[in-house]
Order: structure tokens, then C-alpha cells, then sequence
């Protein structure tokens, strides 16, 4: 006869020590853990109820400007500072950590329509409705560390007075020349007071301007004859634009995908494009109940945020066709220009009521640094919230919002008004000749026509 | 969106814990790549030297594709059939995930679960059914065999117990009004008091802290140092408790046949059924879904879930009373004894006898691996399914004192140990192989300390399950209902129908008949008949407009709505 029996003495399986860690075993056999599924499925319906719980994205405002904020840029090689400027003429670097300004730049006589940093983060391209161009020198980041709260001002690098008002401007990204928009785009180098190149297409006054991250020779402008250009630099005339139904205010072009870009149009929508085929766009991201007008990708490049005149901060997937996240509050106006972080962690927004405001780009994320143990819970917590996200209460505890009442009506007043347009073209294609009235999909029936 | 539904649908059951159970495997396999790297470098060099070395892999292998089987939970999806390539491809990739995660945690077990289950061979002429505790006990180690014993307590019986989910605590309550907490780790008495009324049951709750007993008049709840917490006066005289560990939920049956469920978290009384098939003291949870079943004086089981006032299944499994009932940890074999001699043994998918055994039980108790143990008298048997095809046949079987009624049996978990109640107090034997090797300290631990009991605790209320999730197949949560399109024939089809109707009744023959009643007219008369008969059907269909256009229905409704006069001009419209 051959007999064992389980026999488990204490010693074996508890610590020796008080000071020791309690011993763990791990039996991974389904039959000990029955009603698995009811089980995850109520921990994702936890997470996503502890997730509204905890979304709070507004970290705090940054006071200081006396008129409102029309423009911002990030420092590329300093993850806490963000430069802003107002329309009365005034450029302040702040501290995002502290929330403070660190650094205010003046000179500018009229409204200041255009920031940018050249790569290296020395150099801060300023240009505005007073027709120059002023560069900077960016305060070292010592200075930003330090403590004292004697606001220092900087004087200007150098003024380059040109003959129209600019409207936006912005830097290569991977060179020494910047580009301005204006009554023409203008390409500039750092050391010369004149533009070195100068572009025209059409009449009208060019409102936005971007360069690609990828192909530093090439960049998008945004025109308010509606129309979005294309530049090469190494052309000597534009290389293709497409003419919109509604004006363009902004664009962004995706740093991880840099042939795509977004278009912030002032129809409420957000139209992302391939610069490679511009008869269509790749997809239409719609949510906001009045003009977008500022947009920024986040550097993961999976997600942008966007500002809107309807005064809420928007955060779309790259693909998806709705927001995932609405930001409003009470104090805050009209966006006029919104920035993601270089982190990608926050989104820090400029409005009309001369604020910047910070805010988290994940509402719900819990800030400070995180225990192995609580980053393993979130991501399992995420993992079983994206597993069942498909049923009914999941879903509807994820996608609510709150919003505020006239954004709530205007969003359904719009959708009404979608749906009558969309009935009644459906009416007059029922009611004539069949293919007499083709079908037009919304990605391709904003765009007027494509000219190369 | 069909599509994903489907995908979802035919999706296996879960594997539960993806991000932190997974974390956490790679997390005990840190200390393992070290091992694997030089095992598999060793491998390599000694590749053509050793040719054992590859026969020794493959075994390690088959054995590993076992296990494997055991963790990924099922079948796979069926991509073949889905129409969405970007779903298919995301499919895919999870299925990819899934095996691995599968492999990964059969790979795992080698070195998580050191314990080996314990076991009982007999050599030479030797019958494992004659192998007596006594030898038993010689053999195995002091540890093992502390775990036999009798404790007398002639006054107060017959007993009845319960264990914890982790078998380290044990209730007994004697009929006369004797109960006790007991720690089965040092033997330790925690509180013994007496009730000085009868007491019909008793079962732990969450954990070792509460207790519930079914008195004469009413339930009660007592904390483990004797204290009466709550009396439960809406169970009224119940005769089986129950407890539903993942749902909280205390189930009783009482005298009137009245089935409640009352969560005891909140003190809500979640359901209160009639059965309506009388007295009954005979139930039992089936732990693989929650899922209630009462046997009953008439030979039918049923089952309950508390959000319906009908049971989930009526089955006649006997002829006569129902005596004892079990379920397998795996939710798919019940057992059943009644008063009939038979003890049956079910499939709970097909719902089929799957062994019918002679014998009369009047408790019975599945363990974890999968015995079955049986009293009668003073007699208990434990069967065993050696071939793994659900055979269930004699494995063991010991007598306690002659005259002693036995009244309950509880294989006690992760242990290899019967605890059985019996008239005369309570004894524990020793039945090697019946227990769980290996504890998962995150599920059950035995060792627990009170700061991880008051962790769990709290971890197991926020996980705590409504109580709509108590269904048949529980792995049905999640996947979404596929939408079934009603297969509507097509006209072809419809009209060979129709003309294999027709020749059937022009091909059937008459009878002869007398009085000028088969008359060549009369037969053709006949057959006309036997026609317009078989073609009626199809005509009426027709005629209902299951044939026509939805548009060309929808314009006959609007007719027949009409008043007679109008309806003229209904028609004229449509003509236009």
C-alpha cells in the first residue's frame, strides 16, 4: 500500500519574520475561481463608476495676462514651460508646475497673433498685428528654477518690421528657418531682417501656418479664402490646395504620422486629411456646436485636442469620429488656442477671459508618482473596462458627460437640424431620377474643389 | 456591429484578471528566467551529445499541452465566419494573447504549485475499499495523521457542520442546541455555547466571523464569539441554510417548501418563492454557478435563481423522495440519491443520467478533485472516477461505531479530510487524493492572518455580484445575443413546395367503396378536393401578403383599414 495525504506544516507556509513579507501561492486552475465573467464584468462596471468619481480635470488657471490669450507655444526642450500671448501685446513664459509666470516679454505694440520656439528651445519667434517680427532669447531654465517671484523681462534679439500684419507663425522642426502667415507666407531665417522666400496663392490673407514634423521643407497654411495650401520649400511655387466650403483656423499635422493632418474648420468640425490625397478626408471629427479654433496633436499622436468658440476644450481620438473628453467650466470663454503637453499627460488651454487653464488629458488619472502595485491595478481596471465596454450599462456609464445647458441644446439643435437635411436630401433623391442626385459622403461634400 | 457581436458571442468564457493576474504571473516568473536560460543553453550544448535530451523535452512538453488545455477556458472563437477583417484581425490577436497567457501560466505551475496531491495505491491483492484508517493512519506522516479523530458528545446530537471556503474553521451544531466554532489548524475550540432549542443547520457566511443557524422558529446570526447578531424572522422555521459566497446572499428553505434569499449585506430580502412541492430539506448551491436546487418529496429537483419567481429547471430524478444532493466543483455533474435505492449521477449540460448507482445515501458530499462520498447508517463510501470519463466506482469506505446515525459529510477544503456528523458528535477520516493540493492565497487561504482576512473582506464586498448574475451558464455574461433572422424560404422553394403538394394528393389513392361512391366522377370529384386541400395553405399565405413586398403589405393593411366604401380609392392611389 502506497499512501500519502496533504499535510502543510505552518513553518512551510508563513513567514519566519514579522519583519518578512506574507508568503503568497498562486493556484491558477478556472475551477477554483468559479463565475469569472460575472466577476470581471462587475469590477469594469466598478472601474468605470470609480472613473467618473474621480474625474477631475481641472488642475488650476494662470492668471496674469490683461487681455485675452490669441496664442500659445510649448518649449520643445523644457517639459514645464509654455509661453502665451494676449492681444494687448504682452508674451509671458510660465511655469506650469507652479503656475506662474516666470518670464514676461514686452514690446509688442498690438496684439501678438503668433508664437513659436525654434528646435533647440533658445530662441522664441514672436509676431503680431504690428507687422514685426521679434526674437527673443529664451530665459535659461536656471532662472526658471529659481524662486524669486521679481518678474523678469527680456529685452528682444532682434525686430524685423515687415510691410503687413502676421497672423501666425511657426518654426521648422528640424532647421533655422520659421514661416509667417499673413497677406503672403513669408519663409525667414533667424539672422536676416527680410524674408528669404515669400509665397502667394490668391488674394487673401493666409491665417494659420504649420510645418511637418517629418519633412522639415514642407508646411500647411490655412487661408481665409477657405482655402488649406500646401508649400514645398524646395518649390518655388505652392505645390497643391483644396477650397473648402468654410474657412480653415487652424491646423496640426499628426508628429507620428506626419503625412496626415487635421483641419480645425470653422464649421464646427474637425476634418483630418492624408496630404498625399486631398479630394477626401480621411475622417471628419465632429462634436464641437461652434468654430474650432485652435487644434494640437498630442505627441503620442493617437489623440488631438481641440478649442472651440462654443467655449469647451475638446479631446478627439485621431480616428474617431466623436470626442472623448469634454472640458468646460463655468469662468471659462472662448478658446482661442489650446496646446497639448509635451508629455502628452496635460492640456493647457488659452480663452478669452485671459487665462490659461491646465487641465489633465485623462480626467481620471491619478496624478503623483504611482506604486507598481496601483500602476498593475489601473492597468488591469483599464484592460477589464476596455473588455466589456460593449455592454449597455459599461457603455453608458463611460460615454456620459455632463454638459452645459446651452451647449446641450445647441448640440441637439444641430443634430436636428443633420437630420432634416439628411431627410430631406433623402426625399429629393427618392422623388428624381435614379443617380440623377448621387450620394455624397460628409468626408468629401465639404470640400469644394482640390487644385494641384 | 453584428459582427462584433457575434465575435463576442462565440467568445469562451473569460479568463479573469488579464492585467493583474497576468502582472502578477510575470512577476513570479522573474525569478524563473534565470533557470529556463541556462536549462535551455545547457540544451543546446549538450544537443548532439545527449540524444535522451530532445526525448525528455517532448515529454515535458505533452505534459504541458494538458495543462494548457485546462487554462484556455474552452474553445476558440470562430474567425472564419466573420466578414469584418479589422474585427477579425483584432479577433486574432486576442486569441494569439490568450494562448499565451495560457501557456504562460501552464509553464507557471511547475514552480507555483510545489505541493503534490495526495494519494492511495494498493499493491498486489490489496482493494483500496479494504484498507482500514487504522493503516492508514500508520502510515502517513504526524501531520496528517492529527486529522483523524472522534469527538463523543452522546447528549446533544446528531451533528451537523460546515467548513470555510478555506477549510481552516469549522461550525458543528448539534440538533439539541449545541454549536461551535472550531480552528481546524491547532485544534483550537474558539466558542462553544448552547442554544437550548433545536437547530436544524448551520453554515458560515463570508467568512469565519459570521455563522447562520436555522432554529426552531426562526434563522439566526451569531459572530464567532457566541453573539446573537441578527434574528431573521422572514425565514421563519427554516430547515437548510445556504450561503452564496459571491453574492452574499443567505438561502434557505423552511418548513412551508418557501424559498428565500436575503443579502446579508444590506438586509434585504431578495427573493421569497413558493416552491410548491412541500416540505423539503434537501439543498445545496451549485458553487459553478450559484445556482439554488431543492430536491423534493415528489422525486423532481428544481432550481432557483433569486430575480425569478419560476424555477430555471424542474427535473424528476427520482421515483420517490429526494434524499441528498451534490455538485460537482465544476458545475457540469450533479449527484442525486432518493428513497428508491438509486444514487444518479447527471450531466447538468444535457441534463442525462449519466450513472446510475444502487444505494441509499442520506447526505452527500462532492471534494474538490472529484470524490464522492455517500453515507448510510453508519456506513460511508467514497466513489471515484478513475478513468476521468465520469465512471464513477468504490475508492474507499469505513464504519464508524455501529448505532451512530451519520447526519452530514464535509470533505473539509484543500486538506484530504472527511469530516462527518454523526448522532454521537463529530469524526474526521482521512481520504487521501480528496483534496486540493495547491491554495491560492488570493482565493482561499488557509493560512490567513487577520489583517489579510479584513483585506479580503473588503476586496470580496467591492466584487460582491448582483444578484442578476446568477444564471445557468454563467459564462454567458459578456457576449451579446446573436440577432437570429428568421430563414425565410425562398419563392422557388415555396412553389416546389406547393407542387409536391399537389402531386401527392393527385397520386393518393382512394378506397374502394360501395353504393356508387367510387363513381369515376365522384373519385374525380374527390381528387379535385384532396387539391384545392393541399394548396389551401400555400394560397392563404400568399393571401396574408407573407409573399409580397413589405410596401405592397403595408398598402393592403392600409386598405382593409378603410371603411368598405373608401377603400376603392385606396386602391387608386396606389395604382398612381
Amino acid at each position: 500500500m502506497k499512501v500519502k495525504v496533504i499535510s502543510r506544516s505552518t513553518d512551510e507556509f508563513t513567514r519566519e519574520r514579522s519583519q518578512d513579507l506574507q508568503r503568497v501561492f498562486r493556484n491558477f486552475d478556472p475551477n477554483l475561481r468559479s463565475q469569472e465573467k460575472a466577476v470581471e464584468y462587475v469590477r469594469a462596471l466598478n472601474a468605470a463608476k470609480l472613473d467618473k468619481i474621480f474625474a477631475r480635470p481641472f488642475i488650476g488657471a494662470m492668471d496674469g495676462h490683461i487681455d485675452a490669450v490669441s496664442c500659445m507655444a510649448k518649449n520643445p526642450s523644457h517639459l514645464k514651460g509654455i509661453f502665451s500671448g494676449s492681444m494687448d501685446g504682452d508674451i509671458r513664459l510660465w511655469d506650469l508646475a507652479s503656475r506662474r509666470t516666470v518670464c514676461q516679454f514686452s514690446g509688442h505694440q498690438g496684439a501678438v497673433r503668433g508664437l513659436t520656439v525654434s528646435t533647440d528651445g533658445r530662441v522664441l519667434v514672436s509676431c503680431g498685428t504690428d507687422s514685426t517680427v521679434r526674437l527673443w532669447n529664451v530665459p535659461v531654465s536656471s532662472i526658471m528654477e529659481s524662486n524669486d517671484s521679481s518678474n523678469n523681462s527680456a529685452k528682444p534679439l532682434a525686430v524685423y518690421v515687415w510691410k503687413h500684419a502676421f497672423w501666425a507663425v511657426d518654426h521648422q522642426w528640424d532647421g533655422d528657418l520659421f514661416a509667417t502667415a499673413g497677406a503672403q507666407v513669408d519663409i525667414w531665417d533667424h539672422n536676416r531682417s527680410q524674408p528669404v522666400n515669400s509665397f502667394e496663392w490668391g488674394k487673401d490673407t493666409a491665417i494659420s501656418v504649420r510645418f511637418n514634423p517629418g519633412e522639415p521643407n514642407i508646411l500647411a497654411t490655412s487661408a481665409s479664402d477657405r482655402s488649406i495650401t500646401i508649400f514645398d520649400l524646395r518649390l518655388a511655387s505652392p505645390a497643391r490646395k483644396i477650397i473648402m466650403r468654410t474657412k480653415t483656423n487652424s491646423i496640426a499635422w499628426n508628429p507620428m504620422e506626419p503625412m496626415n493632418f487635421t483641419a480645425a474648420n470653422e464649421d464646427c468640425n474637425c476634418y483630418s486629411y492624408d496630404s498625399r490625397k486631398l479630394d477626401e478626408a480621411r475622417c471628419v471629427h465632429k462634436d464641437h456646436v461652434s468654430a474650432v479654433m485652435d487644434i494640437d496633436y498630442s505627441p503620442t499622436g493617437r489623440e488631438f485636442v481641440t478649442g472651440s468658440y462654443d467655449r469647451t476644450v475638446r479631446i478627439f481620438q485621431y480616428n474617431g469620429g466623436h470626442s472623448r473628453e469634454v472640458y468646460h467650466t463655468k469662468r471659462m470663454q472662448r478658446v482661442f488656442c489650446v496646446k497639448f503637453s509635451c508629455d502628452a499627460s496635460y492640456v493647457i488651454s488659452g480663452s478669452d477671459d485671459t487665462n490659461l487653464r491646465l487641465w489633465k488629458a485623462k480626467a481620471s488619472e491619478q496624478l503623483g508618482v504611482l506604486l507598481p502595485r496601483e500602476r498593475k491595478k489601473h492597468e488591469y481596471l483599464e484592460a477589464v473596462k476596455n473588455r466589456y465596454k460593449h455592454l449597455p450599462e459599461v457603455k453608458r456609464i463611460v460615454r456620459h458627460r455632463h454638459l452645459p445647458r446651452a451647449i446641450y441644446k445647441a448640440a441637439s439643435l444641430r443634430r436636428i437640424m443633420s437630420e432634416a437635411e439628411r431627410k430631406k436630401e433623402e426625399r429629393r433623391r427618392a422623388h428624381s431620377a435614379p443617380g440623377s442626385i448621387p450620394k455624397e459622403a460628409l468626408r468629401k461634400r465639404r470640400i469644394i474643389e482640390e487644385v494641384e | 456591429m453584428a459582427d462584433v457581436e457575434k465575435g463576442l458571442s462565440s467568445r469562451r468564457r473569460s479568463t479573469i484578471a488579464r492585467g493583474r493576474r497576468g502582472g502578477r504571473r510575470r512577476k513570479n516568473l522573474n525569478s524563473i528566467p534565470y533557470l529556463v536560460f541556462t536549462f535551455s543553453d545547457f540544451q543546446l550544448f549538450f544537443e548532439h551529445a545527449f540524444d535522451f535530451q530532445s526525448t525528455y523535452c517532448l515529454g515535458i512538453s505533452e505534459e504541458e499541452d494538458m495543462n494548457v488545455m485546462k487554462y484556455l477556458r474552452g474553445e476558440a472563437a470562430n474567425l472564419e465566419v466573420l466578414q469584418d477583417k479589422k474585427l477579425k484581425g483584432q479577433l486574432a490577436l486576442r486569441e494569439d494573447l490568450y494562448g499565451k497567457s495560457a501557456k504562460a501560466a501552464a509553464k507557471a505551475e511547475k514552480w507555483l504549485m510545489p505541493s503534490e496531491g495526495g494519494y492511495l495505491e494498493a499493491e498486489g491483492i490489496e482493494r483500496t475499499w479494504n484498507i482500514k484508517q487504522e493503516t492508514i493512519a500508520r502510515e502517513v506522516d504526524l501531520l496528517g495523521s492529527r486529522n483523524q479523530y472522534d469527538i463523543i458528545l452522546p447528549d446533544l446530537g446528531p451533528y451537523t457542520l460546515d467548513f470555510t471556503p478555506s477549510g481552516r474553521y469549522m461550525t458543528v451544531a448539534g440538533r439539541k442546541g449545541h454549536m461551535a466554532i472550531v480552528d481546524m489548524k491547532n485544534m483550537n475550540l474558539i466558542k462553544e455555547f448552547q442554544v437550548r432549542e433545536t437547530v436544524r443547520d448551520v453554515v458560515f457566511l463570508h467568512n469565519e466571523m459570521f455563522f447562520a443557524a436555522a432554529q426552531k422558529k426562526y434563522t439566526y446570526i451569531y459572530d464567532r464569539n457566541g453573539t446573537e447578531l441578527h434574528c431573521l424572522k422572514e425565514h421563519g422555521a427554516a430547515l437548510k441554510l445556504q450561503f452564496l459566497n459571491k453574492h452574499f446572499l443567505l438561502a434557505s428553505i423552511n418548513k412551508f417548501g418557501q424559498l428565500h434569499y436575503q443579502d446579508v449585506t444590506t438586509g434585504e430580502m431578495v427573493g421569497n418563492f413558493r416552491t410548491g412541492l412541500g416540505r423539503s430539506n434537501v439543498m445545496q448551491v451549485n458553487p459553478f454557478n450559484s445556482v439554488v436546487a431543492v430536491g423534493h418529496s415528489g422525486g423532481t429537483i428544481s432550481m432557483w435563481k433569486p430575480t425569478s419567481s419560476a424555477p430555471l429547471v424542474k427535473m424528476l430524478c427520482h421515483h420517490g423522495p429526494v434524499t441528498a444532493l451534490a455538485f460537482h466543483s465544476n458545475g457540469h455533474l450533479m449527484a442525486t440519491a432518493g428513497m428508491d435505492r438509486k444514487i444518479k449521477l447527471w450531466d447538468l449540460r444535457k441534463f442525462e443520467v449519466l450513472q446510475t448507482l444502487p444505494g441509499h445515501t442520506k447526505t452527500m458530499n462532492f471534494s474538490q478533485k472529484g470524490l464522492l462520498a455517500t453515507a448510510t447508517g453508519s456506513f460511508v463510501q467514497i466513489l471515484r472516477d478513475f478513468s476521468g470519463s465520469q465512471n464513477y466506482s468504490r475508492y474507499m469506505s469505513h464504519s464508524i461505531a455501529k448505532g451512530y446515525q451519520i447526519q452530514k459529510l464535509a470533505f473539509r477544503p484543500y486538506e484530504d479530510v472527511l469530516g462527518i456528523g454523526h448522532s454521537m458528535g463529530w469524526s474526521s477520516i482521512l481520504i487521501p487524493g480528496s483534496g486540493e493540493p495547491n491554495f491560492d492565497s488570493w482565493v482561499a487561504n488557509p493560512f490567513e492572518t487577520s489583517k489579510q482576512r479584513k483585506e479580503r473582506e473588503v476586496h470580496s464586498l467591492l466584487d460582491k455580484l448582483p444578484p442578476e448574475t446568477i444564471m445557468l451558464n454563467p459564462t454567458k455574461i459578456g457576449s451579446v445575443k446573436p440577432t437570429r433572422k428568421k430563414e425565410k424560404p425562398a419563392k422557388q422553394e415555396i412553389e416546389a413546395e406547393l407542387e409536391g403538394a399537389v402531386e401527392a394528393a393527385k397520386k393518393a389513392s382512394f378506397k374502394k367503396k360501395t353504393k356508387g361512391r367510387s363513381k369515376p366522377s365522384k373519385v374525380a370529384k374527390k381528387k379535385k378536393e384532396a387539391v384545392y386541400k393541399a394548396k389551401k395553405p400555400f394560397l392563404e399565405q400568399e393571401a396574408k401578403g407573407e409573399g409580397l413586398s413589405k410596401k405592397k403589405r403595408k398598402n393592403i393593411e392600409e386598405e382593409n383599414q378603410l371603411p368598405r366604401s373608401l377603400q376603392r380609392f385606396a386602391r387608386k392611389r396606389q395604382a398612381n
